[in-house]
């Protein structure tokens, strides 16, 4: 126990997961905006950016999210030596944002346009019927119940970014959780199943409540129709 | 019903040239995004010629692509069968009527799910690898199919309840009228049911699964992008070599998920009679990497 607990001062696992709370956070922000915009040009009526919207999502859904990642540090940052800050950290932590939002962005369009397809038809016609065009009647009609049907679906892809942001270790994100598991593995041999129970168990802790919280959300929400 | 039919109305003439405004723009802004990463690219030198050729060269394509795509499709296959098989056990687990036993199916796969699949991959490969329980050199591989298994059966486990569900009660009243138990009634009748009803959300899961097993590249698995990886270094084309093996897997992963989607289609109309697919979208799980 103590040569456990001892774990815990050599090395700082709070910090860890504050870098996957960061990544999560801020790939959270850019996935949601950059998802709402293509779900907006899939379901809008001009062809090419439906065409756009769909090729998007079709290319970044069907990419394995660890080439995105290893891309962003082995093309981007050592090869096309783009830099997102002076920070060598910084920037690589940036190239991993960038890859996990242009990532769950697919799925944040499909969520949306899950939700849209909540939204009864009599809604779209009483939007026309008063003279709104299409993007007033996407904004102030369609969207608004279209969020609230697709707050479920949202959560899920928000747990899965959560989760999915150990996989910044390809961009060589060092101080994520899941290379610091790596190292404390390596060091304290003696302690392989406590040290992942302690990493699992923060994933737990971090997800569930967010799983519950967007299934309540979307009852209370839910329009009622 | 389709986005499209909901949202605009038969367009006017007006209407007609803002759309026809609004494409040719569309069209010009998507061109001047290709143009930018294009000459970012060629900038650096990506689009020379000895950059490409190497992908014309039989040894390329019979060292590197090939090995490696044969092992991601090793480790998907293997884990495909393993997570379908954790999944039935545990789905069937979380149905039964006995407390104890839906209990403790819960809590394991619940618990698999919260859990990133890369740290179990890489829980596992440390400690298989130093334990001795098999050889170093197998212990990526055994990793990889561990780590799939246990996070992908447990969302088919979940498939497989949320399908028994789905299905109308008379299906096991009917199985206790011919005097079947409720454990028989539930393997020869409602799961088999429930099984084709999933199909579609089965086979998106083995999207996940080949798309999560890149993730072998992590911990050392000569997987594709490993392969490809060591082929740019080699041959000093890294941008191309990883833009090959993205699109061998979109290439793949975009087959599976149309016959999702066809399969989606075709299974509604089968079980509601004819009535029009009521949503068209197959949303994938996104816990994928």
């Amino acid at each position: 126990m103590e040569s456990y607990l001892s774990l815990f001062e050599t090395y700082d696992v709070p910090a860890a997961f504050w870098v996957n709370i960061q990544l999560s956070f801020w790939s959270a922000i850019w996935a949601l905006a950059l998802g709402t915009v293509l779900a907006l040009f899939r379901i809008s009526p001009i062809l090419s950016l439906q065409w756009f919207g769909a090729a998007y999502v079709n290319i970044f859904r069907n990419t394995p999210l660890t080439i995105i990642l290893a891309f962003g540090f082995l093309g981007l940052f050592s090869v096309m030596q783009i830099s997102l800050a002076d920070d060598l950290n910084l920037s690589l932590f940036r190239i991993a944002i960038v890859g996990l939002s242009l990532y769950h962005a697919a799925f944040v369009c499909e969520a949306i346009r899950s939700g849209v397809n909540t939204v009864p038809l009599g809604q779209a016609e009483a939007a026309r019927a008063i003279g709104l065009g299409f993007l007033p009647a996407a904004r102030l009609i369609i969207l608004p119940q279209a969020f609230r049907g697709a707050i479920a679906p949202l959560g899920n892809v928000l747990i899965a970014l959560i989760k999915n942001s150990t996989v910044a270790a390809a961009g060589s994100v060092a101080a994520e959780s899941s290379s610091l598991m790596k190292t404390m593995i390596e060091f304290r041999s003696d302690l392989v199943i406590p040290i992942f129970l302690t990493f699992a168990l923060g994933f737990v802790i971090l997800v569930i409540p967010i799983g519950l919280l967007t299934t309540w959300a979307s009852r209370k929400l839910a329009v009622a129709r | 019903m389709s986005a499209q039919q909901v949202l605009f109305d038969a367009p006017g003439p007006r209407t007609r040239r803002i759309i026809l405004i609004c494409n040719i723009v569309g069209v010009l802004i998507v061109l001047a995004i290709l143009a930018w990463v294009v000459s970012a690219l060629a900038g650096k030198g990506q689009f020379a010629a000895s950059m490409w050729t190497p992908f014309l060269e039989g040894r390329t394509w019979e060292f590197f692509i090939l090995p490696g795509l044969l092992s991601t499709l090793k480790a998907a296959g293997i884990a495909i069968l393993t997570s379908v098989t954790f999944g039935l056990v545990f789905g069937i687990g979380r149905l039964s009527h006995l407390a104890p036993i839906r209990w403790i199916a819960g809590v394991v796969v619940e618990f698999l799910r919260a859990v990133p699949v890369l740290l179990m991959m890489i829980f596992f490969w440390l400690a298989l690898g130093r334990s001795g329980a098999v050889e170093p050199q197998d212990a990526p591989l055994i990793a990889v199919i561990l780590a799939l298994t246990l996070y992908n059966g447990s969302v088919i486990a979940e498939l497989v309840r949320s399908g028994v569900y789905g299905l109308p009660k008379g299906q096991r009243e009917a199985g206790m009228a011919i005097g079947l138990t409720r454990n028989q009634s539930l393997r020869n009748i409602e799961v088999p049911q429930a099984l084709i009803a999933m199909l579609p959300a089965l086979i998106s899961q083995f999207v996940v699964i080949l798309k999560d097993s890149a993730l072998g590249y992590i911990i050392t698995y000569p997987e594709l992008l490993q392969y490809t990886r060591r082929l740019g270094v080699g041959e000093g084309n890294v941008i191309p070599s990883l833009l090959v093996a993205a699109t061998i897997f979109i290439l793949i992963n975009f087959a599976l998920s149309s016959l999702a989607t066809r399969l989606s289609s075709l299974l509604t109309f089968r079980t509601r009679a004819g009535k029009p697919a009521a949503k068209d979208v197959v949303v994938m799980d996104p816990a994928s990497t």
